[in-house]
């Protein structure tokens, strides 16, 4: 009850943030030069001024800036996304091609830099200030400070050109007609690079926050009952530090979803992975409004489920928070 | 009888680098089946070390250098670690002084008790359960069965020291050491706890080492009492035979602090008064969008009090009682919601926030911790002078002042250079009252001034109080918790309860023929109450 209470409160709170973000973009694109139909006109080689005007009210882009948000906001209420000119069919459509790559890339990359990061910063907090600690640390700091872009060229050149061990790029093996497990097979062998390398920035942070948080708690008294109980050290570690100490990190995995979102546009046009990343690069290119406005649209609402789950989670673990 | 734990010439090292090199130095105690043994001190008397040398849970780089910790004839000391856990919890229960911290957030009371069994034996689920509940019910929580479903934060502070006394006594341990278990209760919680504790250990034959600061506490639970200073034991002896007779200076020293519950003669004020508090009431509202999810806090409600010309007015309560809510209205750091602070003429209730910023020079704070009210990046003599350069005095003359103040609450004037961390508690407290006093106030707003310090340090900043009040002509709001200290220094006294003041008089009257009950609970529970210090404390206020 309480619980859910918190969910319909934080679920009211996100449908203006919803909305400020589309109005917001919308207003922002109108003051690049150029549309849809300049675009178009631009690919096909130019044409006569009636044929472009006629497009433009086809596309509905010769009334005023207002009438066209109107309209925009209406559609989306209807859940309705819109028509890309530039690929021809529904952006609804379009968007739904590319999600699940994205979706795959993110969660996996997600889990990974969650787990390891807890895993390293829970070892660290261990052997504070001793050499595993400093080494830890230190490789977080690395793996921070590199861009992911070269990260990805590195691995390519290693693994997938020198070693041959891994595919350079691709989702899965065009054309080889796998099904079932051994298509899931495929998949995951494809995804391990660009995983890897979307997830180590994102592990530095979860590590170094895992290790800060770790000692804080070890420091606590409840901590130092906890001992006095007669637990050992491992007990102590899992019955009593270590759910305080994911808190903190919990918080973090809704704060990074979005910077995630825009980590998998390099990563995904490292690897030639036909995802989200790469659609919303193409779009702004082509000032495909529709399916940029799409794309956000998709976005915003995926950072809002992954933060309404995280408060969900943050009420299981913490029965301090009231609805 | 023979000891069920005896230290003998303990001595644990500090690691290099620390203000002293041994953290307990030759420490010898006997504690006995069926007794409570206090062990009292300061803070840094290393009382607390010694708890933690007997669970063998020192702190990271200090550890035992010689002697032996025997319980029940075997050496801890020579145990391992594996072997210690054996004897943490089952043979040696412990209570901290945190009721709030000491237990996890995160897991249910009922859980945590019983890892004490999950830990320890091998009982099935549903015994453990049973087991819980009647820990449960042996210390007297109210709702033993949904005490045990719930979290920490849902208990209030007695309930949870309740729970962690049941904790400690899971497994019926031999040995049982409370550390400080009641100084971060009210009184009332105080009390009762105390004889809880006692109770326990009466029908249980438990042996009792029991940490204080407070000898109103040891007056009221020990059979034998040792003193530690500076990690020696310079007293030992019976209970009575320490209190009423102390051969040790350093222990008749702390028996001369210990203000008496009687107040002294009154002194004479004038009946003009120069603060008015009429009518004075704070809502605190929480929001919420559906009605019922709205809480409203009546933390004052319609307090008139009048504070004399030259005097000093107590308001005493529990916490939670708003007596910190009613000082901070009176300085305006919280708008009332309703009624008049009259200043001599001035409403201050009914100043803008700009106007008020004019009249803060007339009436000043001084706050609980030390620790936390002093901006650490400042040094000592800025943060007095701020207040006279923010009112339009020139630097130089304000930190001339400042060190004139440094001296009159007794600092070394040239530590205006220094920053608050190289103080102590005493000496923090002592800048506070001169950054209070650089303003030359009409009234002084004091929050729990002492609460935080040693008993010694405690007395100091008392006298020095009383001092100033007698040679700047001083009035005072004292708020404070402790009756004690309030019968010490107050002309008058109001107490307070759920926000209301339910009864005010002079001191006398008040602690003589107290009329509400409440009060008459409140100085029913002053720990030691029937104990009369017997070196004469009229020391405390000698200065005056």
């Amino acid at each position: 009850m309480r619980v859910l209470l918190l969910a319909l409160r934080r679920l009211a709170a996100s449908l203006p943030t919803l909305l400020i973000v589309l109005i917001g973009l919308f207003l922002l694109l109108q003051l690049a030069p150029g549309d849809t139909v300049d675009a178009l006109v631009a690919q096909i080689g130019g044409g006569d001024p009636r044929m472009i005007e006629e497009l433009r009210r086809y596309y509905g882009l010769d009334v005023s800036v207002a009438v066209q948000l109107g309209r925009y906001v209406w559609r989306l209420l209807q859940l309705d996304l819109g028509f890309s000119a530039i690929y021809g069919k529904p952006v609804a459509d379009v968007i739904l091609e590319r999600l699940p790559t994205t979706l795959l890339l993110m969660g996996s990359a997600l889990s990974f830099a969650f787990a390891a990061g807890m895993a390293l910063g829970v070892l660290a907090a261990q052997r504070v200030n001793r050499w595993p600690d400093t080494l830890i640390s230190t490789l977080g700091l690395i793996f921070y400070a590199t861009p992911s872009f070269w990260f990805g060229l590195m691995g390519i050149v290693i693994f997938a050109v020198n070693l041959g061990w891994l595919p350079a790029g691709g989702i899965e093996e065009i054309g080889a007609g796998y099904t079932g497990f051994r298509r899931f097979l495929d998949i995951a062998w494809h995804l391990l690079l660009p995983t890897l390398t979307l997830a180590l920035i994102f592990l530095a942070t979860y590590l170094r926050i895992m290790r800060a948080s770790m000692l804080e708690v070890m420091n606590l008294e409840f901590v130092r009952t906890a001992r006095a109980k007669g637990l050992s050290p491992g007990r102590v570690i899992s019955a009593h530090v270590l759910r305080n100490a994911l808190l903190p990190m919990v918080t973090l995995i809704g704060l990074q979803a979005g910077t995630m979102l825009g980590g998998s546009v390099v990563v995904e046009s490292v690897f030639a992975l036909p995802g989200l990343g790469r659609l919303a690069y193409e779009s702004v290119v082509q000032r495909d409004l529709n399916t940029l406005l799409g794309i956000v649209f998709v976005s915003a609402l995926l950072v809002i489920v992954v933060n309404f789950l995280v408060d969900l989670l943050y009420a299981r673990l913490d029965p301090r928070i009231v609805g | 009888m023979r000891a069920v734990l005896s230290i003998r010439n303990l001595t644990v090292a500090l690691p290099a680098g620390a203000d002293r090199p041994h953290a307990l130095e030759d420490v010898s105690l006997d504690l006995k089946a069926d007794e409570i043994l206090c062990v009292v001190g300061e803070s840094g008397s290393g009382k607390s070390m010694t708890a933690g040398a007997i669970l063998g849970l020192l702190p990271e780089g200090v550890s035992a250098q010689s002697g032996e910790i025997l319980l029940e004839g075997e050496d801890l000391l020579r145990f391992s670690d594996a072997d210690m856990r054996m004897i943490r919890g089952a043979r040696i229960g412990m209570i901290f002084q945190e009721p709030m911290t000491a237990l996890n957030p995160l897991r249910t009371i009922g859980d945590q008790i019983a890892e004490m069994f999950r830990t320890h034996t091998d009982l099935g689920s549903s015994e453990i359960m049973k087991r819980v509940l009647d820990l449960l019910r042996d210390v007297h929580i109210p709702d033993p069965e949904s005490a045990r479903r719930a979290y920490p934060h849902e208990l209030s502070g007695g309930q949870r020291q309740r729970a962690m006394i049941a904790m400690a006594l899971a497994l019926e341990p031999r040995v049982l050491i409370a550390d400080e278990p009641t100084t971060a209760l009210d009184v009332t919680t105080q009390a009762q706890i105390l004889k809880l504790i006692r109770e326990l250990q009466q029908r249980k034959g438990t042996a009792v080492l029991f940490i204080t600061h407070d000898f109103g506490v040891v007056a009221e639970i020990a059979d034998r009492v040792a003193v530690m200073q500076s990690g020696r034991v310079v007293e030992e002896g019976r209970a009575d035979e320490i209190l009423n007779r102390p051969q040790h200076p350093y222990t008749k020293a702390l028996i001369a602090a210990v203000p008496p519950l009687v107040p002294p003669a009154p002194q004479v004020v004038a009946s003009e008064p120069i603060l008015r508090i009429e009518h004075v009431s704070k809502t605190y509202r929480k929001g919420g969008l559906l009605a019922r999810n709205r809480r409203v806090t009546h933390a004052v409600q319609d307090a008139n009090l009048v504070l004399p010309r030259g005097g000093t007015l107590g308001i005493v309560g529990e916490s939670g009682s708003g007596k910190s809510t009613l000082a901070r209205c009176i300085v305006r750091l919280l708008d009332p919601d309703t009624g008049s602070i009259r200043l001599g003429d001035t409403d201050l209730a009914s100043l803008s926030r700009k106007e008020m910023r004019s009249e803060t020079r007339r009436i000043q704070m001084v706050f609980q911790d030390p620790f936390a009210s002093l901006n650490p990046r400042r040094r000592a003599g800025e943060l007095v002078a701020q207040g006279p350069i923010i009112h339009g005095e020139a630097p130089s003359k304000a930190y001339a002042k400042a060190k004139e103040l440094f001296a009159l609450v007794g600092l070394d004037p040239s530590a205006t250079e220094r920053y608050p961390h190289e103080f102590s508690g005493g000496q923090r407290q002592r800048i506070g009252l001169a950054r209070a006093l650089a303003l030359e106030p009409e009234v002084l707003v004091a929050d729990e001034p002492v609460s935080a310090l040693d008993v010694s340090v405690q007395a100091q900043v008392l006298r020095l109080l009383a001092d100033l009040r007698s040679r700047l002509g001083l009035s005072m709001v004292f708020i404070t918790h402790d009756l004690r200290v309030a019968a010490q220094i107050c002309d008058r006294i109001a107490v307070m309860k759920s926000g209301g003041v339910v009864e005010e008089g002079t001191t006398a009257e008040v602690f003589a023929a107290p009329r509400h009950p409440y009060t008459q609970a409140l100085l029913a529970s002053v720990p030691g109450r029937d104990w009369m210090p017997p070196v004469q404390a009229d020391a405390l206020l000698a200065a005056s």
